[in-house]
């Protein structure tokens, strides 16, 4: 938008709404949180709720501090979130691996697809005793539980991203003389870059479900550990505070990747 | 003769049963010349098509080809949107081996011929669909094909563009000195165009009629002559419209 662009009357006061819009969503949203958090803090502090249960904002700060202090926050913090960045990446990796391999042979992916829809179904929590016993209780089996929790939305999504390409693309491939690696590379992968973004998003979440799962069944340290260990002590300020770190560790996560998706994806419409 | 078609036939196979697209079709198409292939809808004109770019094979009949490539132009431009329009145009050369400084110096060329030249390294989303699909041709031209084969190019625009891109891509196919095979239902688009429209039967397609055109030299110029209006006339009937 140029500056020196004279406007009419009519346009400024369109723009105008637009700007107070905005403001009035942004101020609503903080204003939303503020009051939560607000409340919250008034009610344990008056005795309406019991802070022993609840909990309270200032609580959870002073865990923080005291975390802090220990030493056992950036462990705690750093554990999870190499277990669930790891865990991320090779179900992405992988699940994408695997989407190519599908989209390769029409057989191969009609043979596997039963397999696909039954292990989606399955609730993976399920297999926890015998990721234990197979992996034992290193972050090996947290890792393999973030994966399996993921994969099979990363194979899923990316094969649903390379059947919606345009068929007439696909055509146009053909009648150049391209082979299916040409055609992989110069039109499927590029094609479907706005469709894998979509997938990241999601995997970003239940990455985050795979991992915390995984040190509810099995970990000796870490956000998940924490939460467990909270419950069981009746220390329900440390379980406040590990879901305050995981609510801001799993924004600022799906945040990077929604960064990384306006910039790869900018020159689709 | 750079392509003819001797007593081809064609049938689709799917699950609930086989339908004869083509049979017995026999046609010709010399050097330098701009073919049409008219016929109902739904009678197989795609599948010729296919059949002259060898992406299917007949089920009798042979096809005798001359030397050179195929050139496919498509109803839809699909350029690809994450390429600019130069490396658009680049595309055949990379997929046909050939992305040699030469070759791309001279699909540059044709494309700044062409009236691309400002477009080069734009996105696709920034031209009209009239130089959309001007830049599809140029796209095709840039692999050097002798014979083009243009399945109903224009359907997808608007009446205007439709009007202005057809003589557009007429005038530099002419220019270039291709052969050219074009499907369409559109009659007066073939009457303006073509040397030699073909008159296709409805499925399984034969030939009904092939007539010589030769009055006026250019699309524009055939539309304003007295002539168009008795030719359509003509086809029309064939066609049974």
């Amino acid at each position: 938008m140029k500056k020196d662009v004279n406007y009419s009357r009519e346009h400024i006061a369109y723009l105008k709404k637009l700007t107070k819009k905005k403001t009035v969503i942004t101020a609503s949203r903080w204003l939303i949180l503020i009051i939560f958090l607000g409340l919250w803090e008034i009610f344990a502090t008056f005795g309406v709720v019991d802070p022993f249960v609840t909990s309270s904002p200032s609580r959870v700060i002073k865990t923080i501090g005291s975390l802090y202090e220990n030493g056992s926050l950036f462990y705690h913090v750093g554990i999870t979130l190499g277990e669930t960045v790891a865990g991320f990446a090779i179900a992405v990796l992988s699940g994408y691996t695997i989407a190519v391999i599908l989209w390769s042979s029409e057989t191969v992916k009609r043979i596997l697809e039963p397999y696909i829809v039954v292990l989606n179904s399955l609730p993976k929590i399920a297999l926890g005793p015998l990721i234990i016993i197979w992996m034992g209780t290193g972050y090996t089996a947290i890792i393999f539980m973030t994966v399996i929790v993921s994969i099979i939305v990363c194979i899923m999504n990316t094969m649903a991203g390379f059947a919606s390409i345009d068929p007439t693309k696909l055509t146009l491939m053909k009648a150049m003389g391209a082979g299916r690696g040409a055609t992989l590379k110069k039109l499927i992968i590029p094609a479907s870059l706005p469709s894998f973004m979509n997938t990241l998003k999601v995997a970003v979440g239940l990455a985050w479900i795979g991992s915390i799962m995984g040190e509810y069944i099995v970990s000796k340290a870490g956000l998940g550990y924490l939460i467990v260990y909270g419950g069981q002590v009746f220390k329900l300020d440390l379980v406040m505070t590990a879901t305050f770190i995981l609510c801001l560790l799993a924004g600022g996560m799906y945040a990077i990747v929604s960064l990384i998706e306006k910039l790869v994806v900018k020159n689709f419409d | 003769m750079i392509l003819r078609f001797d007593k081809i036939s064609y049938t689709y196979h799917t699950k609930s049963g086989e339908t004869a697209a083509v049979r017995d079709l026999s046609f010709g198409v010399d050097k330098g010349q701009f073919v049409s292939v008219i016929g109902p809808s739904g009678c197989g004109k795609s599948t010729i098509l296919s059949l002259a770019a060898g992406l299917l094979k007949p089920s009798s009949g042979q096809i005798i080809r001359g030397d050179g490539e195929f050139g496919y132009m498509l109803q839809k431009d699909a350029l690809f949107e994450w390429r600019t329009v130069e490396q658009n145009v680049f595309l055949p050369l990379e997929l046909k081996k050939r992305n040699t400084a030469e070759m791309r110096a001279k699909a540059v060329a044709l494309a700044e011929k062409y009236g691309l030249k400002d477009f080069l390294k734009k996105s696709p989303s920034e031209l009209s669909g009239g130089m959309r699909q001007r830049a599809a041709l140029i796209r095709t031209l840039a692999a050097e094909p002798e014979i083009l084969l243009l399945d109903e190019p224009f359907s997808a625009l608007d009446y205007q563009t439709r009007l202005e891109v057809c003589d557009d891509v007429q005038s530099i196919i002419k220019s270039e000195k291709k052969t050219a095979l074009l499907v369409t239902h559109d009659i007066s688009e073939a009457i303006a165009l073509s040397d030699k429209v073909i008159v296709l039967s409805s499925r399984p397609a034969h030939v009904l009629a092939e007539h010589i055109i030769d009055f006026g030299d250019s699309p524009k110029s055939r539309r304003n002559n007295s002539e168009f209006a008795a030719c359509f006339e003509v086809l029309r009937k064939e066609l049974g419209i």
